[in-house]
């Protein structure tokens, strides 16, 4: 099995996701330089998190052209596995591999916290490892977070089950206040149609290890290794 | 060519005796240029002119210390071939000028220092301090300062751990920012700024050169007056994501030997890092202006060496090296130049359109850097009896309401949650703490770092407050069970031609170099800000101390949150209940009379060493130790961050507000299940430190007694809602 986490200038968790990526799947990503012309073959693609461009102009709108991307676009539209964290899910929506946007978070501040996150689907080849409904714990740190779709899509994706996981407290509730970001129906993550591409804001690669505190990520991780096997 | 007038020297802050020195020793009128690479070498901000023979004073070694002062960091060692370098620096007067920007490049520049020595970024910390929180300019500053520094070390992806905020008046018009980067190198890859090889390559790299900054170094060393936010234009402006790129760049070529020195170009900018590499060694440079990578067009000489644009390099390197290095820095889409050349004739000469624009003989640069034995009369607060304080029928849960949710002692989670001060997955133990815990990366042993100061203690005794400044870092590294080793200063004082501001530098010196050699905490690196004040009104002498301690293993280390119930809670040290310069005093009688507590730095070292062996050797987990509020302010922050609450049973004597919010130094407070109580209580009665059992862990409570009791939920909110609120209300 091979996996490549795509690495853009001004991205800053490639690192983190590797160390993630090599605890779960037990081999060494191969980190890729976003000016290669060609892919390694791939199993899974991993967009890290981080500042891709420095966020300038728009977050992730110039990483979504970086020439690596052509051929991701191509795999992610072949089935291939594509992760999307955070920035990662910024360049998603911005390459239109995944629907709507990511703007400014609701009170205009970057946000760095542990949030409770509701799986809502649990079937699906990122997080059947998890338990329908099941509340994890998983660290945001983003300053645009807010998910944005126009109703049709938001309708879309609600009717065909490609939210994953919902902001919410610590029993479950989903509403405004569990809401830290003004993401639409609290979204902070949803797959394709295909269910081979997902995105999310939360870090699953920092809830991984023991010692730094939270471990809720390493069922995501698992979810997609036995996926792929 | 521009003519040298009387003005033009007063407006580069050169004294006559000063001006005399350079006529005589270049024997002719110095250019534009000249007078400018003498103005900012000359600044109180690079030649330590008013501080450095108060600051040689300072013990600068132990065996863990493998560069002190004088480099671009500090360097300790941390065993396995691993060191941490680490630095704090101000920014405090561009940051009141435009907050964002300021506190942002204060970030930018710290890390560069940092990264220019071998090592990864792997924390931030910071030191702020800003006006009392009804003036109108705080709220304004507070968030800009905060999302500038957020905003510069999000991007970076270096976490940024650990803080203190304090709101004082006398900061009201001189707001301090000071910004601390600890990064982890190898020991035998650690870079330095010495220049070596006649004929080797001055190489610059990074961002292109712009007419920002000029003169920053001389402005951070004037006092303000009401025209200060005319000097806008001398703010740098950051770019964390050309940072970033220079970081990776310089690191990856740090993998191959070619680098033979490097700095980066901070305050001053060309000039200085010029003049420091090539006087470090011993040599000369020609710099040819000409070749250097501009951002605007038809700069001149004089702008390009004073420009302080950020995000810049300067490199020593063999001129066969240079294509391979190049290659490096085209990767990551930075301008590489070679701009100059090391020359045996220890001046430096800089040329511009086929004009010599400066040349100057190094040694008078360095040896004619003016060093002043400034007067100075230390002066303290007269004692006063604090019977005084005792006098009030305020109930103590009313009073503990009060100071919890006050803008000195309540939450900081407002500031915190807008760093990221997770990412790079090492931070083991998150602000809110006495200390942040970073993880080695892939090993078991972490740094615990932390930034402390008591401004108040300092402006009542400087001599204490010194002392106190260092010992309260020491026992912010202890109270999570690491050992302490070496600590970086950042002294921001006022006007040091005023007596009574060079006695509290003076004193402040004094009262540090006494604790860090009997606590063997030695001072690696810092910074002196000096003229901290605002038409004439000095601030509070603050010297904001940045500690790092090493924690061998992470299988045992102590957080403040309680974490079972029916735990036994015990104080470790003396409780005497002194008053004065305490934020009780303060909050509830307006009061800031009297001295500050006494540190008794030999028990200071024995009650912490006990502690450090009790969580090491047996295995205690929380710890806490007692400082700004007291006993019952710490007591209810490790209720809070435990959500567990406490039954005190004390005697009835102690219920009074000396016990509860007295601020002695040197105490801690730990808390033990029943069955390690025996075992701990004969370690800590044979270490001979005098400890006292004060209840136990229970419920959802805090209850000191039948008329003072109250829900946690109560208090957390009064604790967590205060930042929000603030900045909601007009």
């Amino acid at each position: 099995m091979e996996i490549s986490v795509i690495v853009f200038p001004g991205s800053n968790c490639d690192r983190d996701v590797a160390v993630s990526l090599k605890k779960v799947f037990k081999r060494n990503p191969k980190m890729v330089w976003h000016k290669e012309q060609t892919l390694p073959k791939s199993d899974l693609i991993v967009l890290p998190g981080g500042f891709s461009y420095g966020d300038y102009l728009r977050c992730g709108s110039m990483a979504a052209n970086s020439p690596i991307m052509s051929e991701i676009i191509k795999c992610g539209e072949n089935g291939t596995f594509i992760i999307g964290i955070c920035n990662g899910f910024q360049i998603l929506t911005e390459t239109n591999l995944l629907p709507g946007t990511l703007i400014r978070n609701r009170d205009l501040s970057f946000i760095c916290k542990n949030l409770p996150l509701k799986v809502e689907n649990s079937k699906s080849r990122f997080t059947h490892k998890y338990s329908a409904n099941e509340i994890i714990e998983i660290p945001v740190a983003h300053n645009e977070g807010n998910y944005f779709a126009d109703q049709k899509t938001i309708k879309n994706i609600e009717d065909k089950d490609l939210v994953v996981f919902r902001y919410c407290n610590k029993d479950g509730i989903i509403n405004d206040e569990t809401n830290p970001n003004g993401s639409k129906n609290n979204i902070a993550g949803i797959i394709n149609e295909q269910g081979n591409i997902l995105g999310m804001m939360p870090h699953p690669e920092r809830a991984t290890d023991k010692v730094a505190g939270l471990i809720d990520g390493e069922k995501f991780f698992i979810s997609v290794l036995e996926s792929i096997q | 060519m521009i003519k040298i007038t009387k003005e033009l020297i007063d407006e580069h802050g050169i004294n006559e005796k000063e001006y005399s020195f350079i006529l005589e020793s270049l024997g002719r009128e110095p250019t534009i240029t000249e007078l400018g690479i003498f103005s900012a070498m000359w600044s109180e901000h690079c030649s330590y002119k008013s501080s450095k023979t108060w600051l040689k004073k300072l013990p600068t070694s132990n065996d863990k210390v493998i560069q002190g002062p004088g480099e671009n960091a500090g360097v300790i060692d941390l065993g396995d071939g691993d060191a941490a370098v680490f630095k704090m620096e101000s920014h405090n007067h561009p940051s009141y000028i435009e907050p964002y920007q300021g506190a942002a490049t204060g970030v930018g520049g710290i890390m560069r220092d940092v990264f220019t020595m071998g090592a990864r970024p792997v924390a931030l910390l910071n030191s702020l301090r800003f006006g009392d929180i009804n003036h109108s300019k705080t709220k304004h500053l507070l968030t800009g300062v905060v999302s500038g520094i957020g905003g510069y070390g999000n991007c970076m992806g270096v976490p940024t751990v650990g803080g203190e905020v304090e709101f004082n008046a006398c900061y009201n018009d001189n707001i301090l920012v000071n910004a601390m980067c600890v990064g982890i190198a190898k020991i035998n890859k650690i870079f330095y700024s010495k220049a070596s090889g006649i004929g080797n390559s001055v190489v610059y790299v990074g961002s292109k050169t712009g007419r920002d900054g000029i003169h920053g170094a001389t402005m951070a060393s004037a006092e303000f007056d009401d025209s200060s936010d005319e000097k806008r234009p001398t703010v740098q402006v950051g770019d964390p994501f050309a940072e970033k790129l220079l970081l990776e760049a310089c690191l990856e070529l740090m993998k191959e030997d070619i680098i033979i020195a490097i700095q980066d170009m901070g305050a001053a900018g060309l000039t200085s890092s010029a003049v420091e590499m090539a006087s470090k060694g011993n040599v000369g440079i020609d710099l040819n202006l000409d070749k250097l990578p501009c951002r605007e067009a038809l700069m001149t000489a004089y702008e390009m060496m004073l420009s302080e644009s950020q995000e810049r390099m300067l490199m020593i390197i063999e001129p066969e090296k240079e294509k391979e290095a190049k290659s490096v820095f085209d990767k990551w889409g930075l301008d590489f130049a070679t701009i100059g050349v090391l020359t045996n004739t220890n001046n430096i000469v800089i040329k511009h359109e086929s004009e010599i624009k400066a040349d100057i003989p190094l040694n008078i640069l360095e040896s004619g850097a003016p060093s002043y034995n400034r007067p100075y009369k230390i002066v303290t607060n007269p004692e006063v009896d604090q019977s005084y304080l005792l006098k009030s029928d305020k109930k103590i849960i009313d009073i503990l309401k009060k100071l919890i949710s006050s803008p000195n002692l309540c939450s900081r989670r407002w500031v915190w949650e807008q760093y990221d001060h997770m990412v790079m997955n090492d931070t083991i133990l998150r602000p809110g703490g006495d200390s942040a815990i970073i993880r080695v990366h892939g090993t078991n042993k972490a740094l615990a770092v932390c930034s402390d100061s008591t401004p108040r203690y300092c402006a009542a005794d400087p001599t204490e407050g010194g002392k106190q400044a260092v010992a309260e870092s020491w026992r912010n590294i202890t109270s999570v069970g690491a050992k302490p080793i070496a600590i970086t200063d950042c002294m921001n004082f006022g006007n040091p031609e005023k007596e009574e501001i060079m006695g509290q530098f003076a004193g402040v010196i004094n009262g540090m170099v006494e604790a860090c050699e009997i606590l063997d905490y030695p001072v690696v690196s810092g910074n002196v800000s000096l003229y901290n004040e605002t038409n004439g009104k000095g601030i509070n002498p603050t010297p904001a101390i940045g500690g790092v301690g090493l924690l061998e293993s992470l299988d045992h280390f102590s957080t403040p949150n309680f974490k079972r119930k029916n735990d036994n809670i015990i104080i470790l040290g003396d409780t005497k209940g002194h008053l004065c310069q305490s934020v009780f005093a303060y909050e509830i009688f307006g009061d800031s009379q009297g001295l500050p507590p006494k540190v008794d730095l030999i028990l200071e070292k024995k009650t912490g060493d006990l502690v450090r062996n009790l969580v090491t050797k047996l295995k205690i987990d929380t710890v806490h130790d007692i400082s700004d509020g007291g006993l019952l302010i710490a007591l209810t922050e490790m209720s809070i961050s435990g959500e567990i609450g406490f039954q005190l049973n004390i005697d009835k004597s102690n219920l009074n507000y000396s016990f509860l919010f007295g601020e002695d130094q040197g105490r801690y407070i730990i808390s033990i299940e029943d069955k390690n109580l025996n075992d701990a209580i004969e370690y800590i009665e044979k270490s001979n430190i005098s400890y006292l059992s004060i209840g136990k862990t229970n419920g959802k409570k805090i209850k000191i007694d039948r008329d003072n009791e109250i829900d946690i939920e109560e208090l957390r909110d009064l604790y967590e809602n205060w930042f929000k609120s603030y900045l909601k209300s007009n």
